[in-house]
């Protein structure tokens, strides 16, 4: 480069940004491909868009997407709790109950979803009665295992036991980012383990724990799909009923893709919220009042003189 | 299970004392980090020790509340052993629910702090006395407040730990332990995390809970602290106490050949 021979105007300096030629195909193509897609979906009849429109609110649609909400809600209760038991037997010092853990999370954590589901399903096969025999008082409780294993309660028992392998490992990693400072501090204040865990420990591991629970809430809802496997009437059963009548496959799928979408929306939305919520003392402190849930929950921190 | 006055009689523990060992040892595995320590702070009385890192200073002190068990010797506050009961000759590890009683009458401040990080700085101070004590939470909050202005942090008592400095930090940590209305306040390190400028107001605080009275235990590096604040001086060396005696004459006159050299590094 020459050296100049004229002062350059600085104030008239103009500065060229760089062509991005690759951003640009790349956008271009998005585009393209984004076309392509809304106009095969738009212009295709096999979609049946009027048909699926008609089918939304069917009642059995309607019906079977309140079975797949209460399997979700039943099943991810239950493996909270469960999974929760596990990771604190998964920490305890003791040996036995650790190797129990990490084998109960081997076991139903590894074994495929659907085999479970099956396997509780014909449970009769095994067992044909479940009773409870007591010393002195004979039996109390007796039931045939067919009459007990309902579709419906194999699936939520079957289901529970597998995420809570996945619960388990989550929750313990939750109350295991929890520095032991935390933990000892509590201690020389005279808390005991059971105040320490439900005040100090488990409010801080939720941190940890919320997010990938929220993963595994909308995995679990679409899993519960499997259900249709056992003649559970849930969302996906109700639409394939349906269908098997009609023919009209392709709109009572997007019916069905259209619901489930739809909650995991919902459930998405109701976990930025309590991560928000949890993570408050993340926050600066201006941010931390304006909050929607700090405020919710305002009646539950009110102080007195301040 | 033994009375105070039992205790007393039985260990020979002098009728003022407030935190007694004997002979105390305690192995981490095969490593015995206490090789037999004894120690009398008299109640009302501020006892420093001093001495080079993995010494069994810190440990010493965290069998003091019984978050280290010992495995020899006996270590008793305010005439009682704090895991144990004392019966026919044995020491029979307590319950959970004794032990966190007998563990709530002795305050600890610890070198990194270890506010509860989810709550704000009063949250921190009202916590224990509700769940521990079932103090209403309108009168632990009128006690938190008053303590937080004894540390000059009566402003910050919204914010959580995150939003203070260290030193604010370990003012609302020592708070934190005297909303429990302890007999006897343990410090580890209590300025070893902090900034140099921020370590002042922390002795600041202590000196002032010394001059009120309160019996303190404090493991420190603040060689002035101890020479100004202290009753007495330990210095400690591979678990063992190598001297103790008065602050001020031990750092101008140190007997001990290992207490002169650690000194003459520190100093």
């Amino acid at each position: 480069m020459s050296l100049p021979n004229a002062r350059v105007p600085i104030e008239r300096l103009v500065v060229v940004p760089r062509r991005q030629y690759g951003l640009w195909i790349g956008t271009a193509l998005a585009l393209l491909v984004l076309f392509l897609v809304v106009k095969a979906l738009a212009t295709n009849p096999a979609f049946g868009w009027s048909i699926a429109g008609g089918y939304l609110f069917h009642p059995s649609i309607l019906r079977g997407l309140g079975q797949t909400l209460i399997l979700t809600v039943t099943i991810m209760i239950a493996s909270i709790v469960i999974g929760g038991i596990i990771a604190i037997m998964r920490l305890s010092p003791s040996r036995i109950l650790n190797a129990f853990a990490s084998a109960y999370i081997w076991f139903f954590r590894g074994a495929p979803a659907l085999i479970q589901l099956i396997f509780w399903f014909n449970l009769s096969l095994v067992v044909r009665e479940i009773s409870i025999t007591l010393p002195l008082l004979g039996t109390i409780f007796s039931v045939k295992t067919n009459d007990f294993m309902t579709p419906f309660v194999s699936a939520v028992i079957a289901l529970s036991l597998h995420e809570a392998g996945y619960m388990a490992e989550i929750i313990r990693a939750g109350i295991k980012s929890v520095p032991s400072g935390q933990t000892e501090a509590a201690g020389s204040l005279g808390m005991s383990h059971r105040t320490i865990l439900r005040r100090i420990t488990m409010p801080q591991a939720m941190r940890f724990i919320v997010p990938p629970t929220g993963n595994e809430t909308i995995n679990l809802l679409k899993m519960t799909s499997l259900v249709t496997f056992i003649a559970v009437d849930d969302l996906l059963y109700a639409a394939q009923a349906i269908y098997a009548r009609t023919f009209e496959t392709i709109p009572l799928l997007i019916v069905v893709a259209f619901w489930y979408l739809s909650v995991v929306t919902v459930l998405s939305v109701a976990q930025h919220f309590i991560e928000k919520y949890y993570g408050r003392s993340d926050l600066h402190q201006t941010q931390a009042e304006n909050g929607f849930f700090r405020r919710a929950f305002l009646w539950r921190r009110e102080v007195a003189g301040t | 299970m033994t009375t105070k006055s039992e205790n007393q009689t039985l260990f020979g523990v002098p009728a003022d004392s407030m935190v007694f060992a004997r002979q105390v040892r305690k192995s981490f595995g095969s490593t015995e980090v206490l090789k037999g320590i004894d120690l009398n702070v008299p109640t009302g009385s501020v006892a420093c020790i001093i001495g080079p890192s993995g010494s069994g200073k810190s440990t010493f002190l965290r069998c003091i509340n019984h978050l280290e068990e010992v495995n020899g010797g006996v270590l008793l506050v305010d005439g009682e052993f704090i895991g144990y009961d004392y019966r026919n000759g044995k020491l029979y590890a307590v319950k959970d629910s004794l032990l966190c009683k007998r563990r709530a009458d002795i305050g600890m401040v610890f070198q990194s702090f270890n506010l509860f990080s989810h709550m704000t700085a009063l949250e921190n101070l009202i916590e224990a006395p509700m769940v521990v004590k079932g103090v209403s939470r309108k009168e632990a909050c009128e006690a938190a407040l008053a303590l937080l202005e004894r540390v000059g942090l009566a402003e910050k008592a919204n914010a959580y730990p995150r939003q203070l400095s260290g030193g604010q930090q370990q003012r609302v940590a020592i708070a934190r332990a005297l909303a429990m209305k302890p007999k006897v306040l343990l410090f580890d390190e209590p300025t070893s995390a902090l900034d140099p400028e921020l370590v002042g107001e922390v002795l600041v605080v202590m000196r002032n809970l010394a001059q009120s009275g309160m019996t303190m235990v404090v493991v420190t590096h603040e060689i002035g602290f101890a020479r100004e604040v202290g009753d007495q001086l330990i210095f400690m060396d591979q678990g063992v106490v190598a001297e103790q005696g008065d602050p001020r004459e031990m750092i101008a006159n140190p007997q001990s050949p290992r207490t002169r050299d650690f000194l003459s590094r520190v100093l």
